[in-house]
């Protein structure tokens, strides 16, 4: 039986991506990426058991069924084709956990072009459902890329609004936006303060503040007493490991 | 009832210069492909596409054909962004209106529904707005007064749809996991021509899918192309998946002009739908 302490890094985050879910009760778990897959089955699997989540193509399946596994058995509890997962979206009943290819002290998120929109060095994802999202309800970030830069003084382009533009939008356009946490490879993030900038909330096992300072382009609030991200229980780690992703299609996610 | 078949190249020669298209399907999922390589060896130009984004939009741009892209995305899938749509983008090759991916079922929506704008909450703080300088907001007439941004009807001159299946007067069946929004662009245009992999008898509609995979209405259809392997190398479920190994070929020209043209006069300059099944066949 594993133990605790030979927890990895990825298997952290999946746990600090589960945690991003824990409160939310009955709507749709909608992570994207891997990490967040992983973790929002394991949030599932142990203290959100109403949760429901797809299977990224159309439909929820109810069993805790693997990912990396193409034809791993599926209960299938609904159909959501994708014109639904909009109709949800607008519902409020969903919290999303999207990748940033940048975020800047507000929690405003870039997925769609790095340079210029009108012609971009890079030209990115778009703005996919980001704008969508966060004007009606809960988002959080995977970012498994800690650095300047990704974690910018002002993103190229705003997909996904953060606390200074909702804050300038005002009420009623700003009830329902939340950004709960961004979770990186080196901690946990949130906008917990007095203002919505962005403070550390924990920083993963083996990483000092200085390393993440060094890697955040802008300054993080409240940077004194960090708190370490949780550890995997043993039945979280035996879920991870056994259950939700037996080939370890996560790490793939760690370059 | 009326006998809408025609060829690919009949579809063609309806389209104009200049038109507002319509493509159905998402990302890399059942594209009508064998009518989009006919635009591609067509003399069309100038036209604006409108579509949830695969490689129609990225094989128009390498071929010079677009001269706007209007979308949510454009994604082969299994290989998240679409190489020559990205280039045409750096390099400014074409115009574009990038929109929130919800907001754009809505401009669907509403030409759909003959109404000018439909109103959302999507955009409003994020850089959509400033990306698209002429989309406006609207403020509701109750007593709520909230404002919303009002998405504008995609008038669509023509739409291209694959369907599994459909009769020969144009009623057509989706047999996978998702219509997306075809019905939605066969109701917002004003011509809609449906390629499908197999043309059956109208009494034989419901041989192969119960009732409700019935989602295309003859009266909104105008020509109907029997394309059997019209969708690959995007996935057409249940007939057949993504050709993997053809879409990584295609990805892979975007960084080499020499393979693009082999793979254009291979595939794309073949001059029939049937041509292109025995190039494919011919593949090592």
């Amino acid at each position: 039986m594993s133990t605790p302490a030979e927890a990895t890094i990825d298997e952290i985050c999946v746990v600090a991506c589960a945690e991003a879910f824990r409160g939310d009760g009955e709507i749709l778990c909608n992570p994207i990426g891997t990490v967040p897959f992983v973790g929002g089955r394991l949030a599932r699997a142990t203290f959100e058991p109403d949760l429901v989540y797809t299977d990224t193509v159309s439909v929820l399946p109810a069993n805790n069924f693997p990912v990396g596994v193409p034809d791993a058995p599926k209960v299938v509890e609904s159909w959501v084709p994708y014109r639904t997962v909009f109709d949800i979206v607008w519902s409020g009943k969903r919290h999303v956990m999207m990748g940033a290819s940048q975020i800047d002290q507000w929690g405003n998120q870039n997925i769609a072009a790095i340079g210029d929109f009108r012609q971009p060095k890079a030209q990115l994802l778009g703005l996919r459902g980001a704008p969508g999202n966060l004007v009606n309800h809960t988002t959080s970030y995977w970012m498994p890329n800690h650095s300047t830069r990704s974690f910018v003084a002002s993103v190229d382009v705003v997909s996904g609004p953060g606390y200074d533009r909702m804050r300038e939008l005002g009420a009623p356009s700003n009830r329902y936006h939340e950004v709960r946490r961004v979770v990186s490879n080196l901690g946990v993030f949130d906008f917990q303060t007095d203002d919505n900038r962005m403070r550390i909330a924990s920083i993963h096992p083996g990483v000092t503040v200085d390393q993440v300072v060094e890697a955040t382009a802008f300054e993080l609030a409240e940077i004194d007493d960090v708190a370490e991200t949780r550890l995997p229980t043993d039945e979280e780690l035996h879920l991870i490991r056994e259950v939700l992703d037996p080939t370890g299609a996560r790490k793939a996610e760690f370059r | 009832m009326v006998d809408k078949r025609m060829t690919e190249d009949e579809v063609i020669s309806e389209l104009k210069d200049g038109m507002t298209i319509g493509i159905g399907g998402w990302g890399s999922r059942r594209k009508p492909m064998s009518l989009v390589r006919a635009i591609l060896r067509s003399d069309l130009k100038d036209l604006t596409v409108v579509a949830y984004g695969g490689p129609d939009i990225g094989l128009l741009c390498a071929a010079g054909k677009l001269r706007r892209a209007v979308y949510g995305f454009v994604s082969l899938d299994t290989i998240p962004l679409e190489p020559h749509f990205r280039q045409a983008r750096q390099s400014g090759a074409i115009e574009f209106t990038e929109l929130d991916e919800g907001a754009f079922y809505l401009g669907l929506l509403a030409a759909a529904h003959r109404v000018p704008f439909y109103p959302t909450r999507a955009g409003l703080g994020s850089d959509m707005l400033i990306m698209n300088p002429e989309l406006r907001t609207v403020t509701s007439p109750y007593d709520d007064g909230e404002e919303l941004v009002a998405i504008p009807a995609f008038k669509l001159d023509a739409a291209l749809i694959h369907m599994n299946r459909a009769d020969a007067a144009g009623n057509g069946q989706f047999l996978g996991p998702d219509l997306y929004f075809d019905d939605l662009f066969a109701m917002a245009a004003d011509k809609t021509y449906l390629s499908t992999e197999k043309i059956v008898p109208t009494e034989n509609l419901l041989d192969e899918g119960p009732v409700h995979t019935l989602r295309i209405q003859r009266i909104f259809t105008d020509g109907v192309v029997e394309a059997p392997h019209g969708a690959h190398f995007t996935e057409c479920p249940p007939d057949y998946g993504r050709d993997e190994a053809f879409q990584r070929e295609y990805a892979a020209t975007a960084r080499d002009p020499e393979a693009w043209e082999a793979f254009r006069s291979t595939y794309l300059d073949a001059s029939s739908h049937e041509d292109y099944l025995k190039a494919l066949e011919a593949r090592s």
